[in-house]
Order: structure tokens, then C-alpha cells, then sequence
């Protein structure tokens, strides 16, 4: 998944952020029965081509907030609006298929190859065989699997880092403007991990798609975002840039801040030797 | 072996109620997968149903088989024995592993696998159908399994219904006075070996479909279900597909009830109608109780022999009479008015009760009749069958009638085994039945009822008149059976199949040849 040459997409970054957004949230809240508040007075707009990164506490109302975006959950209250258009008046099934979906332990189906989990969007929009198998090679290709090794495989042949990068071919497969990530990276081991969050970052930005992610962790936060939106008890308290979040005075962003800064000083120093 | 020999001598037999057995089960565990299946998914949707519809389908599967048929014979009125009857019970049973299986093979599909496809747009059928079933499946199969097994095993009791299977000779082989164990065998081993083919067979499909399974063996599974389905489907096609033709030629439905001589003269009117006439003749055999009259009444037979006396009493409701000529003629017509059912002419012989004394002792003391023996019966010993001592026209009766006064209370015993007991000299005097095969073979005397005590159990075809009116040549055909066939001929016919274990088809054949 190596960046190969893109010299507009930054210019177009810039460019993008000034149109309208395409996705908004206007005073949004989801409650339970028994009045609980999953999500309350939700506000904020992700503009095209941008990377929003959700990040708090697990409960905290994050994965509740990517749900209400394509419509795996309704809200009480509020309006969302995908691409200018309230989610309500959409239909949600042409809703799903413009919008990619990457979740933890990536969802792969177990009785489909890697290949047919990929083509499943492009399959159920009915696109033709030959454009599909086109497709599997060059999404294949471009989150580094071999097409001659990986397409007839079944997800669980693969290592979690290889299902996560066909959970990632998979979401992109019909080329969608819009891609959820929930915790995509959340169960691999470290170094793959970071393996992963660098290698999407480059993709992200060549690709120009408009990206929502979820995590709880603060390093790949600052790795992949655009903008960071703090959640706490289901409310969204800061949406920043990843410089305007680290000197932040908010208790709950300097918590997640301190965290990443603790764990830098104890991976860069040396264990104490007795002695 | 005595079995294997049976399977040798019997096998085409064998193998029809063995398919027949196949078919029940089938037929009944598809229609219930094509219900139970669908219900199951259903459960899915609405998770409020699942408590009160799986504790419906428990309570129904714990319904004693013959409880449900008994049930059901007057539910479905003129269809309430045979196939039908016994695959709704089958069907009945197979819902709840079915259903069971698919609500919980479902459940149980990784919830993130399911949001991944819901997330990706897939509308609910196409979740259900590509994502869930696909990975239910095997735990669908195990339930189809279940059913399966269990249908067989409850598939011999249908037999009971006529719904013909293996349990016919299971069945055959508990009557005949004194256990069959050869027949309850034949009946039984090739039960168990379709309950554990079927179970090794679905479960290896089992096994092969889920999900850690090869790809390979996932598509042979695939495969082998596909092919199982195709062969469910032609063999519900031509099951179907032959009652339907049935129902279009020229044919007409024989019943019996569930005693060999039944058996043997029922073939005997189906035989002497398709040789002289182009009818096809179902054969409905083995039918317990009075389901033969109910089945004839409805119209799922046409015919059936029955006994004057059983008709009289029985059916009719009188107290019984001992005039044969009379007891016929007043239930010829009352069957004629009531029924609208016609009694062709008696076919000669009278199983009546038969009182026996061994030959010997009836050639050396020069008796005849009953009365001829009366003044010996002080010194003698009697055996008889409960049937015998307990019923109104049976030893009560009979002994005031011929003022008899036996030496010690009579022995009661099954009746089956009072026959070899006089022949051993244990008791002196029995009270069998008059066409018993064994009379002969063991040189026992009847004594004739000279006062005319028992009433008459003569042998008579009894048809539906619309069936005679349709097929105007049925009457004449069995004109030549009117009063054929003997007491002792009728000993040598039951003695043929019961004693000698000849098949019913080539015993009658060879009655109907030798004597034109």
C-alpha cells in the first residue's frame, strides 16, 4: 500500500473543504427506551475528502454517531444529512452502497473468498463478472495482497493484518465517496498495527475519500486525522485539528494527550537495570 | 438365520415397504423443513415468538404417535387412514428439531458478520439468504438429521393406520396369537438400518457444511444436498404423480383387517376381479380395528370381507342370533338401507368358535357333536382363551346350552397356545377358532354345535354400491366365490401363510388355479 505520486490531492484537500459538506449532523440525539441518551445534541460537519476521527472512551457514544451515518441506527431527534440529503429521505439500502463500512475484526464473511467478500457491494449493484474480477485485482493490489495468492483464500487463511486489509479492499470496492471505519486496527498486534495506520493514511489521502473513524486510541488519532471529535457521555465536546487538540484545555483531551505522552517516555526509555 | 431366509424369500416385499417406509419419512421431514425452516427464520424477525412457538412444537412433538393418529382418523373424516394420516403426524414431529435448529443455527451467526452485511447494503433477504442460511446451514442439517431419525422410528407405527412402511410386519409379527419374532425383526432390523443410514449420511453432510470445513468439502456437501434435494422432489413428484394416475384408470381399493385370514380372502376377491376384468386393484391391507368399515363408509375403499356375526353385533348392534341364514339376510339389508353397501354371497366357510377335542379320543369314542360329547365332558379338562371365557356368547352360554359340568373350573390361557395343549393331552377340550391352520396339523376333531349355541361369523364381501354400479362387471366376477371355499379349506390357506410362511399372493394364486 505504498503511496504512489498523487501531487493534487493536497491542493484538493484545500479545495474540497471550502463546499458544502458531506456529511452534517444538526442537533442530533439518540435515546433508548427508558430515556437513556446513547448520543445527545450532536452538531458537526465533515467535509469532503476529510478524515474525521472519533476518539473517546469506549461508551462514549462514538460508534453510536457512525451507525446514525448510514442509517444502521435512526435518531430521536435531529437531523443527519449525507450529501446535502437527510438520512431519513434516504433509502437506506442506497444509502449503505454509497457509503464504505470497516468494522474491528473486519466482518468478513466465512463461507465467501477473499474475492467474493470483495466483490459483494459491486456483485449486489450488479455490476458485470469481468468489471468485478478487474476490480478484486486492482483493490487487491492496492492494499498490498497478491490477487494470484490471496483471492481464492478464505478469511480464515489469512492473518488478522491480511483480513483487515480485505476489510478495507471490501469497503472500498464500489468506490464509494463516503467510508466508516469502527476500530478497524483495534485487535491487531502493535507493529502491524502501525504498519496499517501509515499505510491508510497514504491511501487515504490518494484516494480523496471522505472518512469517518472511530478509535479509542490517540496515537492513531493524531496518525489519520484531519480533525479530531472528542466524545464524552455521548457528546461531542471538541472537533480540532490534531495541533489545536494537543493544546487543548479540555480535562478529557489533556487525559487522552497525557496517555500518549506517558507511553512515549516509557517506550523511549531504557527499562532501569538494577545496578 | 430365520430372518435372513425371511428377507430372501420375502425380499421384493421387503423392499416395497422399505421405499414405502422411505417415502413416509420423506415426504413428511421435507413438507416439515419446508415449514420448519421458514418458521424458524420468522422466529428470528420477531424474537417475542420464539418462547411461545418453541414450547407449541415441544408440546406436539410429546403427543403419543397412536394418541395423534386416533386423532386424526376423524379430522380428516374420509382421508383419515393411510399415507396422509401418518405424514401429518410425521410432519408434526419434525417441526420442532427443524425449527429449533434454524432459530438457534441463525442466532448464533457472528453478530459482526451480520452488521458487516447489513452495513454494506444487503436488503434482509439478501442476508438472510446469502449470509445466514449459508452459514445456519449445517446446524439446519443437523436438525433435518434429528427429524429424520426420529420420523423413522415413529414411521413403524403408521402401519397401524395403513399406512403400509416396515411396521407392517412389526405388526404382523405381535398378532397371530403368540409373538412373531422373525416377523417383528424383518420389520425392525431394516428400520434401524434406514434410521442409522440416514443419520450417518445427514450428518457427514453435516460436518462437511460447516464453516471450518475444506472448500472442497463445503461444495460436495453443497453438492450432495442439491442432489438429495433433486431426489426428495422426483420422489414427492411420482408419489404424487401416481395417485394421480391411480385415481384416473379403472381401479378400485380392496382393504383388509389386520389378521392373516383377512389378508388372505381380501387377496382372494382382488385376485378373482383382475382376472376376469381389466380393474386395477389397489391392495389397503392390515387395517386395525373398524377402520375398514369407517374407510368403506368414507369411500378410501371399495371393498373389504367381513363376518356376518362381527356385522351383526358389532356394527349393527344386535344381541347376537344363531341362525346364519337369518343373521345374513337382516344384515344384508340394514347395510343396504343404513350403509348403502352391498353384501355379496358368503364365500362358505364359518370361523366361528370351534369347540375341539383331539382327533384320537373323537375316533375312538365315535363323537360328532357336541352333544355326543357331553356325557364324557365330567371327566374332562377344558382350556380356553380369555376372549372365550369373558364374552356373552362365548362359555357361559355355552355351557348352560349343552348342560355341560366340567371336571375342574376351566384353564384360562392365551388362546394360541390352547391348541398345543390339547394336543398334549393337558386339557381335554378347547374352544379355538373354526379355520385355525392348526386344527389340522395338530389332528384335532371339531365338534359340530348341534344346538346351534355359537352365533354365525360367515365370510362375505362387503362393496360400496356405487363402486358395483360403476363397475357392473365385479359382481358376476366373484359370483364363483359364493360358498368356495371350505372350513378346512380355509384352515389349509391360514395354515399356509402362518404356519408354512408363504407368501399371501402365491397361496391365493394357487387356491384360485386348483380349484377352477
Amino acid at each position: 500500500m505504498a503511496l504512489r505520486g498523487h501531487p493534487s490531492s493536497v491542493n484538493q484537500r484545500v479545495t474540497a473543504e471550502t463546499n458544502s459538506p458531506v456529511v452534517e449532523f444538526r442537533n442530533v440525539s439518540l435515546s433508548v427506551a427508558g430515556g437513556k441518551k446513547l448520543v445527545e445534541n450532536l452538531s458537526f460537519t465533515v467535509a469532503r475528502g476529510e478524515t474525521l476521527v472519533l476518539l473517546g472512551r469506549s461508551g462514549s457514544g462514538k460508534t453510536t454517531t457512525l451507525k446514525l451515518i448510514n442509517r444502521l441506527l435512526d435518531p430521536t431527534a435531529g437531523d443527519i444529512l449525507v450529501e446535502g440529503k437527510p438520512t431519513r429521505e434516504w433509502d437506506a439500502i442506497k444509502l449503505r452502497r454509497r457509503i464504505g463500512y470497516v468494522i474491528q475484526e473486519s466482518g468478513l464473511f466465512p463461507h465467501f473468498t477473499v474475492e467474493q467478500n470483495i466483490e459483494l457491494v459491486p456483485r449486489l449493484e450488479g455490476w458485470p463478472e469481468n468489471r468485478r474480477r478487474e476490480r478484486v485485482r486492482e483493490l487487491l493490489d492496492l492494499v498490498s495482497l497478491d490477487p494470484g495468492t490471496f483471492a481464492t483464500r478464505f478469511p480464515r487463511e489469512l492473518s488478522g493484518g491480511q483480513r483487515q486489509r480485505v476489510g478495507v479492499a471490501r469497503a472500498l470496492a464500489a468506490d464509494p465517496p463516503i467510508v466508516l471505519m469502527d476500530e478497524p486496527f483495534g485487535a491487531l498486534d502493535p507493529l502491524t498495527r502501525v504498519e496499517l495506520q501509515r499505510e491508510f493514511s497514504a491511501l487515504a489521502a490518494r484516494l480523496h475519500k471522505t472518512i469517518v473513524f472511530v478509535t479509542h486510541d490517540v496515537r492513531e488519532a493524531f496518525t489519520l486525522a484531519a480533525r479530531i471529535g472528542l466524545f464524552k457521555d455521548g457528546r461531542l465536546i471538541a472537533a480540532e485539528t490534531p495541533s489545536e487538540f494537543a493544546k487543548s484545555n479540555d480535562p478529557e483531551a489533556r487525559a487522552f494527550v497525557e496517555t500518549m505522552i506517558e507511553k512515549r517516555s516509557f517506550a523511549t526509555e531504557p527499562p532501569s537495570t538494577p545496578g | 438365520m430365520d430372518l435372513l431366509d425371511f428377507f430372501i424369500r420375502n425380499r421384493s416385499e421387503v423392499l416395497q415397504l422399505t421405499l414405502e417406509h422411505l417415502l413416509l419419512v420423506v415426504v413428511a421431514v421435507s413438507a416439515g423443513a419446508a415449514v420448519g425452516v421458514p418458521v424458524g427464520v420468522l422466529l428470528t424477525r420477531r424474537p417475542k415468538l420464539a418462547k411461545p412457538v418453541l414450547a407449541m412444537a415441544n408440546v406436539l412433538q410429546t403427543i403419543p404417535s397412536l394418541a395423534l393418529f386416533g386423532f386424526l382418523i376423524p379430522v380428516l373424516g374420509s382421508h383419515g387412514i393411510g399415507r396422509l394420516p401418518a405424514i401429518i403426524a410425521l410432519f408434526i414431529y419434525s417441526l420442532l428439531p427443524i425449527i429449533r435448529n434454524t432459530f438457534t443455527g441463525i442466532e448464533g451467526v457472528d453478530p459482526a458478520v451480520r452488521e458487516a452485511a447489513r452495513g454494506m447494503g444487503m436488503t434482509d433477504w439478501q442476508l438472510l439468504t446469502q449470509v445466514e442460511l449459508p452459514l445456519a446451514l449445517n446446524v439446519i442439517i443437523a436438525g433435518l438429521r434429528v427429524a429424520t431419525v426420529i420420523s423413522v422410528g415413529t414411521a413403524t407405527i403408521a402401519a397401524a393406520i395403513g399406512a403400509g412402511g416396515l411396521g407392517v410386519y412389526i405388526f404382523r409379527g405381535l398378532r397371530g396369537g403368540g409373538s412373531n419374532n422373525t416377523l417383528i425383526l424383518a420389520g425392525a432390523v431394516p428400520a434401524a438400518v434406514l434410521a442409522l443410514g440416514a443419520d450417518f449420511a445427514l450428518g457427514w453432510v453435516e460436518r462437511s457444511l460447516a464453516p471450518g470445513a475444506s472448500a472442497a468439502t463445503r461444495r460436495f456437501g453443497k453438492w450432495a444436498l442439491g442432489a438429495t434435494a433433486v431426489v426428495v422432489a422426483g420422489a414427492v413428484l411420482f408419489a404424487a404423480g401416481s395417485g394421480i394416475m391411480s385415481k384416473n384408470a379403472r381401479h378400485i381399493v380392496v382393504g383388509s383387517k389386520d389378521f392373516t385370514e383377512s389378508r388372505i380372502l381380501a387377496e382372494l376377491v382382488a385376485q378373482a376381479i383382475e382376472s376376469k376384468s381389466d380393474i386395477k386393484v389397489e391392495r389397503q391391507f392390515e387395517l386395525g380395528g373398524d377402520l375398514c368399515h369407517r374407510a368403506l363408509l368414507s369411500g378410501q375403499l371399495d371393498a373389504y370381507v367381513e363376518y356376518t356375526g362381527t356385522a351383526f353385533t358389532a356394527i349393527l348392534g344386535h344381541e347376537p342370533l344363531t341362525d346364519p341364514r337369518e343373521v345374513f339376510n337382516r344384515t344384508k339389508s340394514e347395510y343396504e338401507t343404513k350403509f348403502n353397501l352391498e353384501w355379496l354371497d358368503p364365500l362358505g366357510f364359518n370361523n366361528t368358535f370351534a369347540i375341539l377335542v383331539r382327533g384320537e379320543d373323537a375316533r375312538r369314542l365315535n363323537l360328532k357333536t357336541i352333544s355326543d360329547a357331553a356325557r364324557y365332558v365330567p371327566q374332562w379338562r377344558a382350556g380356553f382363551g380369555q376372549d372365550f371365557v369373558s364374552r356373552k356368547d362365548g362359555y357361559p352360554g355355552f355351557v348352560r346350552a349343552y348342560g355341560l359340568k366340567f371336571r375342574e373350573a376351566p384353564r384360562e390361557m392365551d388362546l394360541s397356545l390352547t391348541y398345543q395343549a390339547l394336543a398334549d393331552h393337558q386339557v381335554d377340550l378347547i374352544a379355538g377358532n373354526s379355520t385355525d391352520g392348526l386344527i389340522e396339523k395338530l389332528d384335532l376333531f371339531q365338534l359340530e354345535d348341534d344346538r346351534h349355541y355359537f352365533p354365525p361369523y360367515e365370510a362375505a364381501p362387503v362393496f360400496r354400491k356405487t363402486t358395483l354400479d360403476l363397475y357392473p362387471e365385479i359382481a358376476p366376477a366373484l359370483k364363483s366365490l359364493a360358498g368356495k371355499v371350505s372350513d378346512a379349506q380355509m384352515r389349509k390357506l391360514n395354515y399356509a401363510v402362518d404356519g408354512d410362511h408363504r407368501d399371501v399372493k402365491d397361496v391365493v394364486r394357487e387356491f384360485l388355479s386348483s380349484s377352477p
